[in-house]
């Protein structure tokens, strides 16, 4: 890779001045940046690394009785701590890449990045979690913009994301047998307003809410609910992996099982 | 330029080093610790595993610079005191549990941390931890066998097959 200066950032200030310099990267857990470096698909001219920012790592549960987790949480962290609180979670974060990954990877990472195939991204959706950062929160729902593209402004960084504690929930992943990422992931939420349903790995724009589940589940939370139901296969991604319609075929199969598990 | 301190296999040592250097060139360039091996070095294959503040990381995918102060311990600081193999070093060597040898660095470090999380995992248990390490030589079987062993518990039903 080329070379950068690199910047230690030791509170969310001076990560936020270092980060207004021109062409300057904030740098999580790096397991997806650096091999990204590497092949010189991203050359920044300085990084900022914020993993040794104390007031951005742990995990804890506010008055509202919202688990927030703090942007440089590793997924770890988040998987040992946050089962007691929300083990749906906990669990989705423990499937996460490999035991190595996790020990290095962050949810801010993650949800700053939003590739259209990683976990966290249908977490927060389907929880309708709030993306706070160094300069306001954010509703899931305005956060993911399509694929690798959020509402994130430049230098804006992801201090914590605090998730609603849903009744039943839980996740479901096939992976995609090389990279082990979602081929396609649901992850399904029973809150007392409604179900929501969040999908991932299958899109071309990235995670989405697949609303007619959302609708049958809040009105029967039974996989049965879903029988009536085709998702469409026009915008998801076709591959060597999946075409299309596989995938599509999948965000059912996936949600299906979800529910049957969550209940 | 930037200055690192770490403590390495119970040694402290620094070094001068670019912001693009990865704690796996640290480790083997500077330190001439080649014990960790750089396979694939796209964070897929396991070889470089070391530990780093008593997790398991890929030193292929982290940078010196950001683990200054960092406990670093690497395959070198492995065996016992006296120079004998550890227990799970043992455990492959009577099991077999490595073929060319490549990616036993990796394997060991892994297996280390997960019987320290876990001190009796099941065979499952193994094989899910094992998603990061990868041998070319197909050897999982008996690596899986030599971490059962290490772990005190008995192998006689992991038949060769």
């Amino acid at each position: 890779m080329y070379n950068f200066e690199f910047a230690k950032a030791k509170t969310i200030a001076d990560a936020v001045k270092a980060l207004s310099s021109e062409d300057a990267q904030a740098l999580g857990g790096g397991q997806t940046l650096l091999p990204t470096m590497k092949q010189r698909l991203a050359a920044p001219t300085t990084l900022v690394s914020l993993n040794t920012i104390p007031e951005m790592i742990g995990v804890c549960v506010n008055d509202r009785g919202e688990v927030c987790i703090g942007g440089a949480t590793t997924h770890a962290t988040v998987a040992r701590e946050a089962a007691a609180h929300y083990p749906a979670l906990a669990a989705l974060a423990s499937h996460i890449g490999d035991p190595a990954v996790r020990n290095r990877g962050t949810i801010g990472g993650s949800l700053a990045n939003n590739d259209p195939s990683a976990c966290y991204p249908a977490a927060a959706l389907g929880s309708g979690a709030v993306i706070k950062t160094n300069a306001r929160d954010i509703a899931a729902d305005d956060y993911f913009l399509g694929m690798f593209t959020t509402a994130l402004d430049e230098g804006e960084i992801i201090t914590e994301v605090r998730f609603p504690v849903p009744q039943k929930a839980n996740y479901q992943k096939f992976v995609q047998p090389a990279s082990r990422f979602a081929l396609v992931g649901v992850y399904v939420a029973k809150y007392a307003g409604g179900v929501r349903v969040a999908v991932t790995g299958a899109a071309s724009d990235g995670v989405f809410r697949w609303a007619e589940a959302e609708a049958a589940l809040s009105a029967d939370f039974a996989a049965t609910a879903l029988d009536a139901l085709a998702v469409p296969g026009n915008d998801m991604i076709a591959d060597l992996h999946g075409s299309a319609d596989y995938r599509a075929h999948l965000v059912k199969v996936m949600t299906k099982r979800a529910v049957a598990a969550a209940a | 330029m930037t200055q690192v301190t770490m403590t390495v296999n119970g040694k402290t040592v620094s070094g001068q080093v670019e912001g693009r250097t990865l704690l796996a060139d640290f480790l083997r360039e500077d330190l001439r610790l080649t014990g960790t091996h750089i396979g694939c070095d796209t964070s897929q294959c396991g070889a470089c595993i070391v530990h780093v503040n008593g997790n398991a990381i890929k030193s292929c995918t982290a940078l010196a610079a950001d683990l200054d102060g960092a406990e670093v311990r690497t395959i070198e600081g492995m065996a016992n005191a006296d120079g004998s193999l550890s227990v799970i070093q043992q455990a492959f060597q009577d099991h077999h549990g490595l073929q060319c040898g490549f990616c036993t660095p990796g394997m060991v470090m892994t297996a280390s941390a997960l019987l320290k999380e876990n001190p009796k995992p099941s065979e499952v248990e193994i094989r899910a931890y094992l998603e990061g390490n990868i041998c070319r030589c197909t050897g999982y079987h008996n690596i899986v066998k030599a971490i059962m062993a290490a772990s005190g518990q008995d192998v006689s039903a992991i038949a060769a097959e």
